[in-house]
């Protein structure tokens, strides 16, 4: 047990601290701090997916009035460690995918800068090259482990065996699309040398991790840490695509070495977007449930095939929430890559959770259906009292109750097996499961310090829009036992102390923890009469850590479609969702969290699909006109609701984790409800009209 | 090819040279120094660096400045100028119709056209009526804000933020 902190502003929908400088535009995002006289980067991609670079012309790049340097392979500084190959730039005339960086142009101007890059003259010698992913495919292999450290394969009992004698089984396979992350800020960066050029770095950055991204940096130059500076107070979105830095970060602090004194600017475009800032792979599914009559499981099985580039391996971890989700005596989960000559695969918003709660929560469906079951019992009966892949008890699982709860939200009592039809438009429900681990990283300290009649927070932490600069005051607040409007925070920035990434869903929860222990530590040295300028830090390491439990935030998703009978078109005039993710700290800035999730989770049932063209090796809808994520009047009503869930184990504000589990299950959900409008079951995102048209009613 | 143009940015006036290859949103950004429009995608296919080009909503990265001497400029912080912030901005904030922040100062400037083009009693494809005054319901906000993406997906909130500053507050 942790000792909770008694919440008081915690759990208050404060608005956001930064809201009036966001809804004005004068935040200040990577490429928008001022700086004197800031040159500009234009990067030159490769024009082939495989080979080699055996010559590059710059001379009609130099001689465009206003260019200040042209870095290639041939010329540019060797790296310190090029161990990180996606790291590497211009360090070697090998080309490993289409789009990969092979230059930049510096100049005075964005404009000239761009006009120069087209001007260098590329010469290749290319290869064959191989992008086409299929389960077929005789060189998948097993990776050594998947993302987050998670075993490839497990098993456990006779999976085999158990469909051979089950009454009712499920056997399909299951795909999901490639997807890029796509914040609306481009990855971006300011990097400023100073004027000796081997001594001090200042990045101004677009990344979920000042601290993460500046040990990237150092390892790559051969840093120090006292060497680099990254400042990033506020963040155009990342989704998990600014959670480690990529080449781009590289090729703008080289750029700016090259002008010892001179800030230099890197914007990626939207375009450049799709072959340098990590996407989420493709995956195929092969799932297997076998069942009694009653609808109890007695095998689940998915066998994940994804793929990954050939010079850095990233493994996505699609099979992982099948280990834990569902009772079950007999169970197989394996993962095998195909590697390729394509980008680097990397995070998107709950990496694992989100593609492989789309097979299994759809399976489940139609297992329900086979059994004539309601899917929402079907799950029920499948509750598991303890953690199926450790034995350990949950530090709490309410999933029964969010699906009760969202049941009767929604109006699902008395839903039959087949939905209506409504004039021209078939009308039907679904429902699916939302689970996410609830995790805490292993590094961040808090500093508080008592100014001026003020608490004053400091940590390297992100606010990537999720709310971190309002909700860390009101955790800092609860735990000195203070008025929320006499805490200030400081993120984003390493001269802070260390913070973990905002990424799978801990950053509250990690820096929370540090932050308590911060003002326990203050409290207790200082005690509630402290003098001017008194300061004490805290670590997250410090604070108490239960290895007994398995932890987990769940939720239930409820979504209404309509099919045009005539064309296909779907609509989804309601997206519902009840959560289980301990307590929230902030109700005003969760619900756009899950709300935002759960609309993410939307986009990528009906629209996201990176369309990839093997022949040439890119995506071919590398733009956001032809790459289509949900816009306005794509999305009708969205309604996020919680449980007054209380977890005493996981950390002292009691506290889940929310930015990712509001887009798993979404995508299975809205399956679930077309097939119940329609008959029609899709089982390859997205769900587009050329699928359900041929075999419309 | 440089040009020597005039601008006038929330309420200030600019003489400046531009490359006439300069977008309106370089401009602003890079010569004059205003980040307040967003570029998000640099063809017109976001909405994050819409600003109120001679009154009237537009996308600055579509615009070649050029072609804009002598315009009148307000961008999301020229709104709030004299600290007060637009009903809008106001909005924005009261609904959270936000979260990264990066679409919101176009949302914003596109919100303050759309509510000036209902009032103008201009139709979208969403007017049930192409003749009668559009109402704000949720299709015809939607409809008419659907140029702005936001990929945080705050749509259920800025639906209610457009209306509640067009004072028909859902």
């Amino acid at each position: 047990m942790t000792e909770l902190v008694e919440p008081r502003a915690m759990g208050r929908a404060l608005v956001r601290r930064d809201g009036v400088q966001k809804v004005r535009g004068t935040a200040t995002y990577a490429v928008d701090t001022p700086v004197d006289l800031p040159a500009y980067c234009h990067p030159v991609q490769a024009t082939i997916a495989r080979g080699r670079v055996t010559a590059m012309d710059t001379t009609d790049a130099e001689a465009v009035d206003g260019v200040l340097a042209v870095l290639t392979p041939f010329d540019a500084e060797r790296l310190a460690s090029t161990e990180d190959a996606e790291y590497a730039v211009l360090q070697s005339d090998e080309v490993a995918f289409r789009g990969q960086l092979i230059g930049v142009v510096i100049a005075e101007t964005s404009e000239v800068a761009r006009e120069a890059a087209d001007r260098v003259r590329v010469s290749y010698a290319g290869q064959p090259h191989d992008t086409e992913l299929s389960a077929d495919r005789d060189d998948l292999y097993a990776p050594g482990q998947v993302n987050a450290g998670h075993e490839t394969d497990t098993a456990e009992g006779d999976v085999a065996a158990a469909m051979a004698a089950a009454a009712v089984t499920v056997e399909q396979t299951y795909e999901t699309a490639m997807y890029h992350n796509n914040p609306l800020e481009p990855h971006a960066t300011t990097a400023l040398w100073d004027a000796a050029g081997d001594g001090f770095l200042t990045l101004w950055d677009s990344t979920q991790g000042v601290h993460p991204d500046r040990a990237a940096v150092c390892q790559v130059f051969g840093l120090a840490e006292g060497q680099v500076q990254v400042i990033c107070p506020y963040v155009g979105g990342g989704f998990g695509s600014k959670g480690t830095p990529h080449a781009n970060v590289m090729l703008t602090a080289m750029a700016a070495r090259a002008l010892p004194g001179r800030a230099v600017r890197l914007a990626l475009t939207r375009q450049q977007m799709f072959f340098l800032a990590g996407y989420r792979t493709p995956t195929i599914q092969q799932v297997q449930l076998a069942a009694d009559r009653d609808g109890r499981l007695s095998a689940i099985a998915i066998d994940v095939v994804e793929q990954t580039s050939k010079i850095k391996e990233f493994a996505e971890q699609t099979g992982v929430p099948a280990r834990m989700m569902y009772a079950s005596p007999s169970r197989r989960t394996t993962h095998r890559l195909a590697a390729l000559d394509v980008p680097v695969p990397s995070w998107m918003r709950a990496p694992g959770e989100c593609p492989g709660m789309f097979g299994p929560e759809v399976a489940m469906d139609e297992l329900a259906e086979a059994l004539a079951i309601d899917p929402i019992e079907l799950r029920i009966r499948n509750e598991p009292e303890v953690d199926p892949e450790t034995g350990k008890p949950w530090s709490s699982r309410h999933l029964v109750e969010c699906l009760r709860e969202g049941a009767e939200r929604f109006g699902w009592a008395g839903r039959g097996p087949r939905g209506h039809r409504d004039g021209d438009w078939l009308v039907g429900t679904g429902v699916a499961a939302s689970v996410y681990p609830t995790l805490r990283q292993a590094t961040s300290t808090a500093t508080i310090r008592f100014a001026g009649g003020r608490y004053v927070v400091e940590i390297g932490a992100a606010d990537l829009g999720t709310g971190s600069w309002t909700i860390l005051p009101q955790i800092a607040a609860d735990a000195l036992g203070v008025d929320v409007a006499d805490v200030d925070a400081r993120i984003g920035d390493t001269r802070h102390p260390v913070a973990s990434v905002a990424g799978g869903s801990s950053g509250t929860n990690t820096w929370g923890s540090a932050i308590v222990q911060a003002a326990r530590e203050f409290r207790g040295t200082f005690g509630t009469d402290p003098h001017d300028g008194a300061e004490a830090s805290g670590d997250v390491d410090q604070a108490a850590q239960d290895e007994d439990h398995a932890a987990y935030a769940f939720g239930a998703q409820f979504v209404e479609a309509r099919v045009h009978a005539d064309t296909g078109e779907v609509r989804v005039p309601r997206l519902l969702g009840v959560f289980a993710v301990g307590r929230v700290i902030n109700p005003r800035t969760a619900r756009s969290q899950f709300i935002g999730g759960m609309t993410m989770g939307l986009s990528m049932a009906l629209h996201e699909n990176s369309v990839f063209d093997t022949r040439i090796g890119q995506v071919a809808n590398h733009d956001l006109a032809e790459y289509h994520v949900v816009s306005n009047a794509d999305v009708d009503a969205v309604e996020a609701y919680w449980l007054d869930e209380h977890d005493p184990y996981v950390n002292a504000m009691g506290s889940k984790g929310i930015g990712e589990i509001g887009i798993v299950g979404t995508a299975a959900a809205v399956s679930n409800a077309v097939h119940h409008a329609t008959g029609v079951r899709v089982r390859s995102l997205p769900i587009t009209l050329d699928k359900l048209l041929p075999a419309l009613p | 090819m440089d040009a020597e143009i005039s601008l006038r940015v929330d309420g200030e006036a600019h003489r400046l040279t531009v490359d006439t290859r300069t977008t309106l949103l370089d401009a602003l950004r890079e010569r004059l120094g205003n980040t307040s429009p967003k570029k998000g995608c640099d063809h017109g296919q976001c909405g994050a660096c819409t600003v109120l080009l001679d009154g009237e909503r537009a996308l600055t990265c579509l615009a070649l400045a050029v072609a804009y001497d002598g315009a009148e400029v307000v961008t999301a912080d020229g709104l709030a100028a004299d600290g007060e912030l637009h009903p809008v901005q106001q909005a924005f904030l009261d609904r959270d119709a936000f979260q990264c922040g990066y679409c919101t100062p176009g949302q914003v400037c596109s919100a303050v056209g759309v509510l000036d083009e209902v009032r103008r009693g201009w139709p979208s494809h969403a007017s049930p009526d192409l003749t009668g005054d559009p109402e704000l319901s949720h299709d015809e906000v939607a409809e008419r804000m659907s140029g702005n993406i936001c990929r945080c997906a705050a749509y259920v909130n800025i639906v209610p933020a457009v209306q509640q500053a067009g004072g028909q507050a859902s």
